[in-house]
């Protein structure tokens, strides 16, 4: 296993040459190029906004989300990093079988691919957030930027571990795919993006604290839209420190399944 | 040194689901218990105990039926698949011509693709920067490597995913069949590189319906069936053992047997084997003068004088002879089949003489096989480059044939006697 991570590392020049690569071949051929990769979370925003300001205003419960729009940014899109990596990855196996079966090279690089071309499209997303937040004047200190790259570390490990687990998974099982993808809904509404951790009744914040994205939606939202200092960042490390146990176990299970995903992709 | 070293190696696939072609997570759990659904339905045995050995610098064909085995062999080599029991042991880098250019992606240039499929293939960014410019050539693409791959012919694709996968440089170079897709100059242009390989000492495997290829291209063949080493050997022997089971499975039922070498073959492939219902019991070759010799004149007659014993009588005989250089390459192959003869009897002891008028080749080293077998080609006595002889030249021409010939000079040249001139 150890010997395997090494030729990972080794295999980085292609991981970044393949990310360059999707990035590339997604953008080129295209008019509006890279815009379409934000049209999906763009639209969301839209609707939301509409729906909850303008249509049931009265549903957010005279909360102080304002600007709402700002803060449904906030959640969306690191949402949809989480989302696309992790539903891409159940198909990234068997869509790259040919790559497996035809040509020996360590196929853990087809999910970590997708994961890292989500971060790049997430890094660039936060252009469209930082006009935003320019927009509306919101004051931003230094102090809680500096928390972001290392939510977004945690985001991209937690994102990691689920990714090499459901791509290896889904050679076995594909209906986990059919699966997955309604486990999205559900876990999109059951975390704090278009509602704040706040608003949801008491009862129900313990089982929201079980929810891993919890604690890094709420982690954006800190930082990023509410005013005042970062106060959750315990529960943040033990989310990066609990990942970094269930990547390794993901990796393992990746690796015992290694000899297997040749004959069954 | 063994570049290829295949211990005991069985491969069995398994197959889940009798229904289904892959399991769901759904059926597993209806049906009660994941890790019951995890067990296969069926199980098919594509390698069973097959143990192989591969010198370094050797080329070696790996021939049989579909579903013989083959592929997985080289699969199991290439490192893409692990073997369910035994050791495979590769030393060197490898690459495998598996499928050219799999893992190109159509949308982006060529260019792109071949950085990325070179560093799949184990290479880094600046080993492939250096060997660019020699992919391109190779590839005959031109301006074309800056076009999305998508835009290219097929012959563009294939040349260009061969030239990525042969600049590799391996040490172990691997061939699954590609060589049948493409056209005549492709085919050409793949064969002339895997000579240069050879040259270069590298050793090479490759799996093949092409026969003629491992016949002419091999030091080695081997011959898979139902997932067993059938033969492995000299190429000439394991192939036209194979073709006689191909031809015999169309009439008869019975397993051909493999001619086994009598002597075990040296290095260069030179052995006996056959069935000694005929014998070649003595092999000379004579000058003119009706002289024993080892060696002869470029150009002077000689005589392959062959005595053979039948124990008893035959009436379905062949004799054939073949001339090779020291390489292994045919200068000529003849046999009195080919040459319309047909059998009346042969008992007890006879002989025969090939009488060659003009030996007209280069100077150097040759080899000989002397036949006696059967219309259908089993042998009776196969003697496999067991004689040698020499060809002496005063004149230093290269080549394998000399025909005849002369020179003559007109106009503003002005040679006098040009060493190589021999009118005769």
């Amino acid at each position: 296993m150890i010997a395997n991570l090494r030729q990972v590392f080794r295999y980085r020049a292609l991981i970044s040459s393949l990310v360059a690569r999707e990035l590339k071949a997604r953008y080129r051929g295209s008019v509006l190029g890279f815009l379409w990769t934000f049209a999906n979370p763009l639209l969301l925003l839209g609707i939301y906004t509409f729906v909850f300001t303008v249509v049931m205003p009265g549903s957010r419960g005279g909360t102080r989300l304002e600007p709402y729009a700002l803060f449904l940014l906030c959640g969306i899109l690191p949402w949809t990093w989480f989302q696309t990596s992790v539903m891409e990855s159940c198909s990234v196996l068997v869509a790259g079988g040919n790559l497996i079966r035809k040509v020996l090279f360590p196929a853990e690089v087809l999910p970590i691919v997708t994961v890292l071309t989500g971060l790049v499209n997430f890094a660039l997303s936060l252009v469209i957030l930082a006009a935003f937040l320019v927009y509306y004047a919101r004051p931003v200190t230094a102090g809680e930027l500096a928390w972001l790259p290392v939510i977004v570390f945690v985001q991209l490990v937690f994102t990691l571990a689920l990714s090499l687990l459901l791509s290896s998974l889904t050679v076995h099982f594909r209906d986990l795919r059919d699966l997955v993808a309604n486990l999205l809904t559900l876990w999109f509404w059951g975390t704090p993006i278009i509602y704040s951790l706040s608003q949801a009744p008491e009862r129900f914040h313990g089982l929201l604290a079980l929810n891993p994205m919890t604690h890094v939606m709420v982690a954006y939202q800190s930082v990023l839209f509410l005013e005042g200092p970062f106060d959750d960042w315990p529960a943040l490390l033990w989310l990066g420190a609990l990942s970094l146990v269930l990547l390794a176990i993901a990796y393992f299970v990746f690796d015992r399944l290694r000899d297997t995903l040749a004959e069954e992709v | 040194m063994h570049a290829v070293e295949v211990r005991d190696v069985r491969k069995v696939y398994r197959r889940y689901g009798r229904r289904k072609s892959f399991g769901t997570l759904k059926s597993a759990l209806l049906s009660g218990g994941v890790l019951r659904n995890l067990r296969p339905d069926s199980t098919f045995l594509a390698l069973d105990g097959v143990s192989l050995d591969v010198e370094a610098g050797r080329t070696v064909g790996i021939i049989g039926r579909n579903g013989s085995g083959k592929s997985s062999m080289l699969k199991l080599i290439a490192g893409i698949g692990k073997p369910t029991s035994g050791t495979v042991h590769v030393s060197g880098r490898v690459s495998a011509l598996i499928e050219l250019g799999a893992g190109f992606h159509p949308e982006i240039s060529g260019r792109d693709n071949v950085f990325i499929n070179g560093m799949m293939l184990g290479l880094s960014r600046s080993e492939i920067a250096r060997r660019f410019d020699d992919i391109v050539a190779f590839a005959e693409l031109g301006d074309f490597i800056d076009e999305p791959v998508k835009t290219y012919s097929s012959g563009m694709y294939m040349r260009l995913g061969f030239a990525v996968a042969i600049n590799v440089d391996p040490d172990v170079l691997l061939v699954d069949e590609v060589l049948a897709v493409g056209d005549e100059a492709f085919t050409h242009k793949c064969l002339e590189k895997f000579a240069e390989f050879r040259r270069r000492g590298k050793t090479i495997v490759i799996v093949t319906h092409t026969l003629d290829l491992v016949t002419r291209f091999c030091d080695e063949a081997v011959w898979l069936d139902g997932g067993r080493l059938r033969a492995s050997g000299d190429p000439k022997r394991v192939v036209d053992a194979y073709l006689l089971e191909v031809a015999g499975s169309e009439n008869r039922a019975a397993p051909v047997v493999v001619p086994e070498p009598a002597a075990s073959p040296d290095s260069n492939g030179a052995g006996r084997w056959g069935s000694r219902e005929a014998e070649i019991e003595h092999v000379e070759l004579l000058r003119a003068d009706g002289q024993s010799a080892h060696v002869f004149e470029s150009g002077q007659p000689v005589r392959i004088r062959v005595r053979v014993r039948a124990p008893h009588p035959l009436h379905d005989f062949v004799f054939g002879i073949g001339i090779f250089t020291a390489d292994g390459i045919c200068c000529f192959g003849t046999n009195t089949q080919i040459e319309g003869g047909a059998p009346g009897e042969l008992s007890g002891t006879g002989e025969f003489t090939v009488i060659i008028d003009r030996l007209d080749l280069v100077a150097g080293a040759y080899k000989l096989d002397v036949a006696v077998h059967r219309q259908d080609g089993v042998p009776y006595d196969y003697h496999r480059l067991l004689y040698s002889f020499r060809v002496a030249s005063s004149v230093k021409d290269t080549g394998i044939y000399r025909p005849q010939h002369h020179w003559t000079f007109a106009g503003g040249i002005a040679i006098t006697g040009p060493e190589s001139e021999r009118r005769s």
